[in-house]
């Protein structure tokens, strides 16, 4: 769960991580009124969560609360990539001398979390080559002590007895706390500005695990899914919205892709990918069934080699869902793997003859969705 | 020969008395693996299908060899489970569990590393030593012993490609899950490794998916293998930026694209297939060769 700057600014303000002053808002008139008690020349920061913002003339400045009005009314309701602007972040504007880049994130490959650091904060942070960007392992097990934090520092370039020295070590700390007791994935700050003797954090990117969410209580919900979207993710299955017309439902995220892989080999196109998990039971994948029908494609297409997912639950799931209500697209179902013989009785039952091989279903499929 | 399990590893079974354990337990008991004993907390002394349930790990570990568990146990309790294992000295532990935070998953790894522990998953079907030993999910009948090596992220499309492998009469030595999550406890390279050293293993079967760039790592090592791979990688014609399920399966910056990827395997010389089914083809060659 990705949070917006204004929360992650919260929690950089909880954490002891330094922040500018200000207030998100959703109305020009809020805008004016924060600008007047900053009281000077203000930034007006869309908050959506995309990157990139600044390039995409998100962010406004104003010198006045007249500006900050007319900025606000410039900006909210505006397209920022795939998002509406409804709330701006309005910030007391800071005088940056140079943008630091400081980030903790998960790296699959060490297994830990891993601290990347650059005296080259900024939009371009992408660009900047490998040998000017730090990159250290934390082993959890210790955590970021003092120490590491200092060592850091120092190859920042930083006198570690001098104030920005003194304050980064501080910073560096409190991120990996931050990180640590929030169940984040990332704590990103980009651009950490130094201003005088003071750094700044101009930024917040801020991911939280989802599977951590259900310990994490104090924490807002940002929701960026389609409806369809959230409904499957309340129904505990992954699902994301494409634009073709047939509907595929597979169990497991690795023969979910392979089965849009061949199907995009036979000239279909995908609706959606659905992966129904392991051990999704029988209402869930009714559930997912009813939400595939919902869509109007123009076949559907179940593939399944059940290994802690029973065949005779998806069969039951699909009987239950045939017997009270009326299915008007073709339905081809590949269906193998445990409990196969249960299944495959169930839905001979309900009129419907599994295929043993994948590669045969979607074929099938993509034929009866081109033919109707 | 096979890797890391064989017909004379025993299994403890952490969590057995929950329904995912008692069904898959019976399962496995079924494909021949031996396993001797489980926990759950509160119900030792009783017995699933004639096996032991004793309280806690060491309990159990007082009364018999275990070489290898297997955890069943709810997300929010994995961790405690994984550490558990590892206190008492299994140097094999296979963790099932999907949804663990990956901040538990970082601490089990890094105990893992402290007790030199082997560690497979989380959220991995498990692992199969074909004909000797199955630890957890895959369906039986799927899994034939022969000189294939398979080693995968992702369950089903294993199973897939496995199930496919052996409609040819094509066995398999071992059948590895590293597990569909970012943090997993083994890499494509541990596992290449332990097949190269294999005497029995002959071809190796690589099953990847786009994000991440497990592959790529996996391409460098392949360069100095002596036995062939075969691989296939899931998500060709998925959108970029959305999630597909797995955590792991994010494409970001450029990095772990379906394109990139294929690259870099078939310079490295393996043989890549564009579809699940075109892998058995693929390998019947390879080993007639």
């Amino acid at each position: 769960m990705k949070l917006y700057e204004y929360m992650g600014k919260e929690l950089f303000a909880q954490f002891q991580i330094p922040v500018p002053q200000g207030k998100v808002i959703t109305t020009a008139q809020e805008a004016e009124q924060v600008a007047l008690n900053l009281g000077g020349p203000c930034v007006l920061k869309s908050q959506v969560l995309s990157g990139k913002r600044g390039k995409a003339g998100g962010i406004v400045f104003a010198d006045t609360p007249q500006e900050a009005k007319e900025g606000a009314e410039k900006l909210l309701g505006q397209r920022l990539g795939d998002y509406t602007i409804d709330m701006l972040l309005v910030e007391e504007k800071i005088s940056i001398e140079k943008e630091l880049y400081l980030a903790i994130t998960i790296d699959s490959g060490s297994r830990q979390p891993i601290l990347i650091a650059s005296t080259q904060g900024g939009m371009d942070i992408e660009e900047v080559p490998e040998e000017d960007i730090i990159k250290e392992p934390i082993d959890v097990l210790i955590g970021l002590k003092s120490f590491l934090a200092k060592d850091i520092v120092r190859r920042m370039g930083f006198p570690l007895l001098s104030p920005i020295g003194k304050e980064l070590v501080n910073i560096i700390s409190n991120m990996y706390n931050l990180f640590l007791s929030k169940d984040a994935e990332l704590v990103e700050i980009n651009p950490l500005a130094v201003c005088g003797k003071k750094l700044v954090a101009a930024d917040a990117k801020i991911t939280i695990d989802d599977e951590a969410l259900f310990r994490q209580q104090d924490l807002p919900r940002v929701e960026e899914n389609t409806e369809a979207e959230q409904a499957a993710r309340e129904l505990g299955l992954a699902f994301v919205e494409l634009d073709g017309d047939i509907a595929v439902m597979a169990n497991g995220a690795g023969i979910t892709m392979g089965t849009l892989d061949t199907l995009a080999y036979y000239g279909g196109k995908p609706a959606n990918f659905l992966d129904a998990g392991g051990g999704t039971g029988v209402e869930a994948t009714a559930k997912a069934l009813e939400l595939l029908l919902s869509r109007n494609p123009k076949a559907i297409v179940i593939n399944i080699f059940g290994g802690i997912t029973r065949c005779d639950d998806v069969a039951r799931a699909f009987a239950t869902v045939k017997a009270n209500r009326e299915i008007p697209v073709p339905v081809v179902i590949r269906l193998v793997g445990t409990n196969q013989e249960e299944g495959r009785a169930i839905l001979q039952e309900a009129g419907i003859e599994a295929y043993d091989f994948m590669q045969d279903a979607i074929k099938k499929a993509v034929e009866l969705a081109h033919s109707s | 020969m096979a890797i890391i399990i064989d017909d004379k590893t025993q299994v403890l079974v952490q969590g057995i008395t929950g329904k995912q354990g008692q069904f898959h337990t019976m399962q496995m008991k079924a494909y021949g693996t031996k396993i001797v004993g489980g926990t759950s907390p509160g119900k030792g002394g009783t017995t699933v299908d004639g096996i032991p349930v004793y309280d806690t790990v060491r309990e159990a570990c007082e009364n018999h060899k275990i070489d290898a568990s297997v955890i069943f146990t709810p997300a929010f309790f994995a961790k405690e489970a994984a550490l558990e294992a590892l206190e008492a000295g299994i140097k094999v532990v296979v963790i099932i569990t999907e949804h663990i935070p990956v901040h538990d998953e970082m601490e089990i790894m890094a105990y893992g590393k402290r007790y030199g522990a082997t560690i497979i998953g989380p959220n991995t079907f498990g692992i199969v030593s074909s004909g000797q030993c199955k630890i957890v999910i895959p369906p039986n009948p799927y899994f034939i012993p022969g000189s294939v090596g398979v080693v995968a992220r992702s369950g089903t499309l294993t199973y897939e490609i496995v199930g496919n492998l052996t409609a040819q009469g094509i066995g398999q030595t071992t059948v590895v899950g590293m597990g569909g999550d970012r943090i997993v406890g083994l890499s494509f390279v541990d596992v290449l490794k332990l097949f190269e050293e294999d005497p029995e293993t002959k071809v190796v079967v690589l099953i990847g998916e786009i994000g991440g760039d497990a592959e790529e790592r996996a391409a460098e090592y392949i360069k100095i293998m002596t036995k062939p791979v075969v691989a296939y990688i899931a998500g060709k014609s998925a959108p970029p930026g959305k999630r597909m399920g797995h955590a792991g399966a994010i494409i970001e910056r450029g990095k772990g694209t379906f394109e990139g990827k294929v690259k870099a395997l078939s310079e490295a010389g393996a043989k890549v297939a564009e579809l699940p089914f075109e892998v058995p083809v693929m390998v019947k060659e390879t080993l007639k060769s």
